[in-house]
């Protein structure tokens, strides 16, 4: 009974990953697929792959979006973890309205803030790489919060509170009490920003300088002459190295993980 | 530990990037260029910075509203666009654009002189605007599904093809069809007619499977849809595919279109800018660009040492005949912009 | 230092590159093309074909963020009942199909979903008849579960998982059956997760309309279709700014009132 259960529950989850996963296995047939159709399969090549690498554009293009995505999420993990301390310790009423101010990146279409944001600079500073920068931190930020904050409502806050007043500072009460707590909340908005940062084009769009590309714009761009097999072949590779990463560390960490668990049995 | 660990890791990575994006030398001289995405050859840009040692800062919109939005924030101070003959009609009235002396230049005659006098339709004395690449809209079909030859936009219209039918998601051009199948001007002001256009699209959608932009090439392609109202070039690449299927330019008539291009007023180094256009009049430059779009280049130097079977090809070079019906869609008037906003909006909300 | 002016550096963030751009595009939406004031742009949204885009995405909204919330929560119960030591794993998995560009997924499930697409053909060696679901409603719903349905997961499984199990033991030992622990406790203290799973759904598939004009072949019209239209095709940006500003407070006011009613006495609320 127990186990017919359980396997019940692996279908499920099961099915849950192959939803998410199917565009991706798609994406994956069409880089080695040797036609430049998206609808057509013209037989297996890796060509496309051999020709990614020296196609400066795409390159360029990914660096750009790589820094452009590591850049602003971090920067964005930073000023929303503090700011998510911050707004928690708020009086209600001023909580409420920092929160609803918080989410208006969310809920605005991404066109009307790529406009605005667009409208602003113009203002005071030239488009260009920094003006992007600054927008995907802006845009990136709310996720980090509402990452952060359900983590820090379930955590004991005034054991942080209770370190201060017994003299911990603040970055030490902070590294020792609500990183180890809050931490995997921080993480989780980090990765959120990152996705969102690499998801992003039309705000990218609007406050980019000329000559930044993303990939994101590169691909929009090929939206009508039909996509590049090359970026196929790229999101592949960007894929499996990313796995790759997350299954090695998965396993090292497991390892660490079960001396830990000897250790903590010794004592 | 492990968060610790990543954490770091990450950081690490961060500032290798943001280290590795500095140090490039950089060219003296700047134009910024922009463009429709995919519409030039990157090679023939790093080209031109070799020959002239001018650098190009390129930037691509997806649709002409889009680039006119970026543009008229003045966000950028660009020198050259390039952009469909309606929107280059609106910055030439605007006075966004500069005056041009083709006669001056080494390359400007290998442009056809007929693609000259398609563009009168929007800019009247030649002055502003350099023809790049045109085409014709028309019908890309199915053979195998679709009996007979077409040679009609009723097709569309006669609900012999339900749900097999794939139009363009563009207000402008979705009526520019509908206007030309009732016999109207597709720059017509008459409320009445672009009304009537309104209410046959409005009896057609039930038959349309969908309203696409760029995919609609590929559905025609796939077999998921007997036919699509498509720009020529989509069709040529079309057919690349799936040899089954073919173009026609209605005989009601259609739309010729002519992306050109112009030199802003804010342009700084009209020199440089005019090097640049001819440069892409230059007949192997052109030819580059022709290789990699695959659309009508009006550069009759080109034209000439084409492939036969390209020559001959109605996507690829439009022929006279298809030519003679088709006119040059020009901006509309604020108040007409407005209505085709209204039926348009309506029309989907049906 | 008081632990509130830990936000400064967020606030001054916030007023510097959300507010006051917020305000520019907000004076184009209360101002005609010369610049006098009017209300009509901020009123465009009562106007017939408006109020029945508006309905129809929150029709789309709604029924995404429930079908979300019923795939999710068994999903993060069930990932929960694993015990996986790795939880990073496990999120992991969950982004990462995010990490490839949204827009080849979406046209990725295009060429699922399509009449000769990969979905057909997989029915048709099973020896099923062929399903039409390209270019219609049901397109459009998956395509909008798929893109959010990471975002609803993501938060109930972090906040469940956080859920002591020392908790569940002890109300198991005082006799509570498993439907009484979920009523009584895991749904309980699932809920701020959920709340950020809501936020996170809801609020941008109201103003989706890439999905609804690739998979739904731009034949539904959702506000944010209008609203992209308003900018982008017709070029009426007073207009746009307008119905965006409107659909903004509808959203803020709507998500507000029934957060604050439903969650008010026990302190979870995220508003």
């Amino acid at each position: 009974m127990v186990s017919l259960k359980r396997v019940f529950m692996k279908c499920y989850l099961a099915l849950i990953l192959l939803f998410l996963y199917a565009p991706i296995l798609v994406l994956v047939v069409l880089s080695f697929n040797d036609s430049r159709s998206r609808v057509k399969w013209g037989g297996f090549t890796l060509q496309w792959y051999g020709s990614l690498f020296s196609n400066r554009q795409i390159m360029e293009a990914l660096k750009t979006t790589l820094i452009l995505g590591f850049g602003s999420a971090a920067a964005a993990t930073v000023i929303g973890t503090l700011g998510a301390l911050g707004i928690e310790a708020m009086r209600r009423r001023s909580y409420r309205v920092v929160m609803s101010v918080t989410n208006i990146p969310i809920l605005n279409a991404d066109i009307v803030t790529g406009i605005a944001l667009m409208l602003w600079f113009v203002r005071f500073m030239p488009l260009g790489f920094g003006s992007v920068m600054i927008a995907h931190i802006t845009f990136n930020i709310p996720y980090v919060i509402l990452s952060v904050m359900p983590k820090l409502k379930s955590l004991n806050i005034s054991i942080y509170e209770a370190a201060r007043d017994l003299g911990a500072g603040s970055v030490y009460a902070f590294f020792h009490i609500v990183l180890p707590q809050a931490g995997s909340g921080i993480l989780a908005g980090f990765f959120m920003a990152l996705t969102m940062s690499m998801d992003d084009f039309v705000i990218t769009y609007f406050t980019k300088g000329a000559g930044v590309n993303t990939l994101s714009t590169m691909i929009y761009g090929e939206i009508r002459k039909g996509i590049k097999p090359q970026m196929y072949a790229l999101s592949t590779l960007l894929f499996a190295v990313i796995f790759v990463i997350l299954l090695l560390f998965n396993i090292l960490s497991g390892k660490g993980k079960s001396t830990d668990d000897i250790v903590e049995r010794s004592r | 530990m492990l968060r610790k660990n990543l954490c770091a890791a990450l950081i690490a990575l961060t500032g290798g990037l943001m280290l590795g994006g500095c140090g490039k030398e950089e060219p003296a001289e700047y134009l910024t260029v922009f463009n429709y995405g995919e519409y030039m050859d990157p090679e023939v840009i790093d080209q031109f910075t070799e020959e002239t040692g001018i650098g190009i800062k390129y930037e691509e919109a997806l649709t002409p509203e889009e680039l006119y939005a970026k543009y008229s924030s003045g966000a950028i101070s660009y020198d050259l666009v390039c952009s469909a003959d309606y929107m280059i009609q609106r910055l030439i009235q605007e006075g966004e654009a500069q005056k041009v002396d083709f006669s001056s230049m080494k390359y400007a005659d290998n442009i056809g002189d007929r693609f000259w006098q398609f563009s009168k339709a929007f800019d009247p004395d030649n002055e502003y605007a350099l023809p790049y690449f045109y085409g014709t809209i028309g019908i890309l079909y199915d053979t195998t599904k679709v009996d007979g030859p077409v040679d009609s936009w009723s097709v569309l219209f006669d609900g012999s093809y339900k749900n097999d039918i794939i139009m363009q998601n563009s207000q402008r051009d979705t009526f520019m069809i509908t206007l030309k199948y009732l016999g109207y001007s597709l720059n017509t002001s008459d409320e009445n007619e672009l009304r009537e256009a309104q209410q046959l699209l409005i009896r057609q959608k039930p038959d349309v499977q969908a309203y696409l932009v760029d995919e609609a090439r590929d559905e025609v392609v796939a077999g998921n849809a007997a036919m699509a109202v498509v720009y020529s070039g989509e069709a040529y690449l079309g057919h690349e595919y799936n040899e089954d299927l073919a173009y026609v330019v209605p005989k009601e008539g259609s739309n010729v279109w002519i992306d050109s291009w112009i030199v802003t007023k804010n342009c700084k180094n009209p020199e440089a800018a005019a090097k640049f256009l001819d440069f892409l009049c230059r007949e192997d430059v052109a030819e580059k660009n022709f290789e990699y779009i695959y659309y009508s280049t009006p550069n009759e130097a080109v034209v000439e040492n084409m492939d036969e079977e390209l020559r001959n090809d109605p996507a690829i070079t439009p022929t006279e005949e298809d030519l003679a019906k088709c006119e040059v869609c020009t901006q509309a008037d604020e108040e007409i912009a407005r209505l085709y906003n209204e039926l348009w909006k309506e029309l989907k909300a049906d | 230092m008081k632990r509130k002016y830990l936000a400064t550096p967020y606030i001054i963030w916030v007023v510097g590159f959300t507010l006051l751009p917020l305000i520019t595009i907000g004076i184009s939406a209360f101002t005609r093309d010369n610049g006098t004031f009017t209300w009509s742009n901020i009123l465009a949204i009562s106007e017939p074909i408006n109020r029945q885009a508006l309905f129809f995405s929150l029709a789309i909204a709604l029924g995404c963020t429930l079908i979300c919330i019923l795939l999710a929560y068994p999903a993060a119960l069930f990932l929960k009942s694993f015990r996986f030591k790795r939880k990073g794993f496990t999120i992991f998995l969950l982004v990462l199909p995010m990490w490839m560009n949204f827009i080849l997924r979406i046209l990725a499930w295009q060429m699922i979903l399509s009449k000769n697409g990969i979905l057909n053909f997989l029915l048709g060696k099973l020896g099923i008849a062929p399903l039409s679901i390209s270019n219609t409603w049901g397109a459009l719903m998956i395509g909008m579960v798929y893109d959010f349905l990471p975002y609803m997961i993501l938060p109930v499984f972090n906040a469940i998982s956080d859920i002591d199990e020392d908790t569940i033991e002890a109300a198991r030992d005082l006799g509570a059956g498993s439907m009484a622990v979920f009523r009584k406790i895991i749904f309980p203290l699932s809920m701020p997760g959920m709340l950020s799973g809501v936020v996170m759904v809801f609020v941008p598939a109201m103003t989706s309309f890439v999905i609804a004009d690739i998979l739904g072949g731009g034949k539904v019209q959702l506000i944010g279709n209008i609203i992209e239209q308003e900018f982008m095709k017709s070029m009426d940006w007073h207009l746009g700014a307008g119905l965006s500003i409107s659909l903004m407070l509808l959203v803020l006011i709507s998500l507000a009132f029934t957060m604050q009613n439903d969650m008010e006495d026990r302190g979870t609320t995220i508003w």
